[in-house]
């Protein structure tokens, strides 16, 4: 089975959006889940943050930044070019409820795993309250589609180009002193980079705020078969893949998670090089 | 000269300089003359022990008659009969412990080598384009099947055979299960196993890859779709020792390095994308068939000193004879009787080393094998870079949890009838996901009988 891109958008230098058919995937899919690509014949399995999908259309939109070889060559694919696998949703949906008051903390393309919680968080009634950050302006994606949601919505970037001139934490910050004398906040959801993670959860932990993260360490098969995605939550060995990938902030060990994901770093610059070596010559 | 007895002819394979720098298969296969010699010894015993102890129970005799004859193409349709994947079950049955054990002549020298003639008939129909020819009657039914392992591929083609229509139902990218991911191409070369999996397209099996029952299908679904479903989910999940600094890099579970090497063709990288970091010196913790796979995947991915790490000695190990035996001629070092009580790592989180407590036989447990008792303050450390738990694996959880109703054993396998029927009417299971850790030839075994209660199943459903 292949699949065919049928939209392309390029959000911001380096990140991509690309809208893909495939039903199978798109039929069951619940904010939270994933999926795993892998594009060609001797293409590696990619686990990736899926930020819409049309069940009528039987379509699923990926947003993805380039990071190594197999997201650069993703980048390069265009409209009716195919990808060769899709496999999902894998993972456990979101736990999707009125909890009351809720932020949303989205960092760089996490924004694009958070953008379908909000809405559906939203959607049930809660008060959802987004923070987004990038490093500069021309980084933050989906900032117009989160503030359509009708939420109220913070930027922060790193440079000051945008909002908050500091990191999305700082405006967490902010916002749970805020808060504090008009019912407090119920939950916190936060996807991002680990580092951005683990400074949220050390925000909340001592406020005793409810603290959800989705992890992102590194895949294989995604289906509980191998164990690389394996995560330490209070010390229990547990599998972001079929356990996660949320799992409770307070609990996770980030210390375990930033090591495990330095695991294939300097094998993913020789693919990299490889792969650009290989492009250089066709050219 | 017809010869009685005797000797095995000898199978040729790469030397051990050589093979240890490729993927390549060990053994070259018989050429038709061995092939023909070796079928000679044969001696046509009447009460072909072979073949009641061979779990799908091919008529070995028969398929040898027809190689000493020259016959290969009827050999081939003898095999196949039985036998929906002979040149894979040809080179990884344990057939010492199976057929080639009862052999008559395995009392007073080598019993006939039936393993590598069953491969030679498989392998001489594939290089001859020669095919089975069959003529299915369609039925109404349809029945599906999850997983593509040995259990699937042999339950699916029997029903086919039946006449019913199969979807079968696979989560990975490729057809095959363990066949594709577990066993290294050194054992079992992928284009084979791509060849024989290609049969069930050609007898009209449906496969629909990447679809995980309980995740885009659900379980109660296929229920309702299908008349029958099969269950071949196998034991996929690894364990884990539960031990000190198993969040270390270079820390791997047998299945995570099998599946990079061997599914993702990690040796081939970066031609091939997904990477694997295998240290100079590795550990693999277990002594299986698996163990040794991993080992030897190791000596040719470049490690220079490869220890296996068992708590009993080389005599109780689990591993095929010539498993191990291979993998000591690949220059394996064995360290017997040791637990590892914890993974040493450095500060930037990479394996260094293990810690092992020495341990003593006692007392043979139910198992039947001496039983590893510990040296308390034995304690001793080896330097290591990667380390790998070979621990044998267990049901996957994810397609457990989402089938609550099906009754399971207190090791996460199904609890099956002697016609492998679960709790559930139409609902029957078969290979690993019964057995735990067991052989492709016995979930092949498992496949045809699931098949057959299949069969039965909606014969009497229709009246």
């Amino acid at each position: 089975m292949i699949h065919k891109i049928i939209d392309k958008k390029d959000l911001c230098p380096g990140n991509y959006l690309i809208e893909v058919e495939a039903s199978n995937v798109a039929q069951r899919f619940q904010p939270g889940q994933f999926v795993i690509i892998r594009i060609d014949e001797k293409g590696e399995r990619i686990p990736l943050t899926v930020a819409d999908f049309n069940t009528q259309k039987g379509t699923i939109t990926l947003i993805f930044q380039v990071v190594g070889k197999s997201t650069k060559q993703l980048g390069i694919l265009n409209v009716g070019d195919v990808v060769l696998d899709c496999v999902g949703p894998l993972g456990n949906p979101s736990e999707i409820k009125k909890f009351g008051r809720v932020i949303c903390v989205g960092g760089g393309t996490g924004i694009a795993c958070i953008y379908p919680l909000i809405r559906a968080l939203a959607d049930t009634g809660n008060e959802v309250i987004s923070v987004i950050g990038a490093r500069t302006a021309s980084l933050l994606i989906l900032e117009n589609e989160i503030t359509a949601l009708g939420s109220r919505t913070c930027v922060a970037t790193d440079d000051g180009s945008k909002g908050h001139h500091g990191f999305v934490t700082d405006v967490l910050m902010n916002l749970l002193d805020e808060y504090r004398n008009s019912g407090g906040v119920d939950r916190v959801i936060a996807i991002g980079p680990p580092v951005m993670m683990k400074a949220v959860a050390d925000i909340t932990k001592p406020r005793q705020i409810k603290t959800i993260v989705s992890l992102n360490s590194v895949m294989l098969d995604g289906t509980g078969m191998c164990g690389s995605c394996r995560v330490f939550i209070d010390g229990e060995m547990k599998l972001a893949c079929i356990d996660g990938p949320e799992f409770d902030a307070h609990k996770v060990n980030f210390e375990d998670l930033i090591s495990r994901l330095e695991m294939f770093k300097e094998k993913e610059s020789e693919a990299i090089n490889y792969y650009s070596s290989k492009a250089g010559v066709k050219k | 000269m017809i010869q009685i007895g005797g000797t095995r002819v000898v199978m040729e394979e790469q030397s051990v300089n050589e093979r240890v720098k490729n993927f390549r298969s060990v053994p070259f296969g018989y050429n038709a003359e061995e092939a023909i010699a070796e079928a000679q010894r044969c001696i046509q015993c009447i009460h072909g022990p072979c073949e009641k102890l061979c779990p799908v129970h091919m008529d070995i005799k028969a398929m040898i008659r027809e190689i000493v004859a020259g016959n290969f193409k009827k050999a081939f349709f003898i095999a196949k009969k039985d036998n929906a994947i002979p040149a894979i079950t040809g080179r990884v049955c344990p057939q010492e412990e199976q057929c080639e054990g009862v052999c008559p002549f395995s009392l007073t020298c080598n019993g006939i080598n039936i393993g590598k003639l069953e491969a030679f008939v498989a392998d001489w129909a594939m290089n001859n384009g020669v095919k089975e020819g069959f003529h299915i009657e369609e039925k109404p039914e349809k029945v599906a099947v999850i997983g593509s392992g040995p259990a699937g591929i042999s339950c699916a083609v029997d029903l086919r055979k039946y006449g019913y229509k199969v979807t079968m139902f696979e989560a990975l990218h490729k057809a095959g299960g363990v066949l594709q991911y577990g066993i290294p191409a050194f054992r079992l070369p992928k284009d084979i196993v791509d060849y024989e999996i290609s049969y069930l397209t050609e007898v009209g099996v449906e496969v629909k890859l990447n679809h995980i029952v309980g995740q885009n299908i659900m379980f109660n679904e296929l229920r309702k779709k299908f008349g029958a479903v099969f269950i071949g989910t196998g034991a996929g999940a690894p364990q884990f020792l539960g031990i000190e600094g198993e969040r270390l890099k270079g820390l791997y579970s047998a299945n995570e390095f099998l599946f990079r090497t061997n599914l993702m063709k990690a040796y081939k990288f970066p031609e091939y994308d997904t990477p694997i970091v295998c240290g100079n010196t590795i550990g693999v913790i277990g002594a299986g068939n698996v163990a040794m796979d991993v080992a030897r995947c190791a000596i040719r991915l470049g490690a220079k000193d490869v220890y296996i790490l068992y708590r009993r000695t080389k005599k109780e190990a689990p591993a095929r004879d010539e498993e191990l035996q291979h993998a000591i001629e690949e220059k394996l070092k064995f360290i017997e009787l040791v637990n590892p009580t914890r993974v040493l790592g450095n500060e930037d989180g990479w394996v260094t080393g293990i810690e092992l407590l020495k341990m003593k036989l006692g007392e043979p447990d139910k198992s039947g094998r001496p039983r590893p008792i510990k040296i308390e303050g034995s304690e001793f450390t080896m330097k290591l870079d990667t380390v790998v738990e070979a621990l044998g694996s267990k049901p996957n959880r994810l397609f457990l949890d989402q089938t609550p109703e099906l009754e399971t054993t207190r090791w996460g396998t199904f609890k099956v009838d002697e016609n492998l029927m679960t709790n559930i009417e139409g609902v029957v299971a078969g290979g690993d996901a019964i057995r735990g850790n067991a052989t492709v030839i016995l979930a092949l075994g498992d496949g045809r009988k699931a098949a057959e209660s299949i069969h039965n199943y909606i014969l009497r459903r229709r009246k």
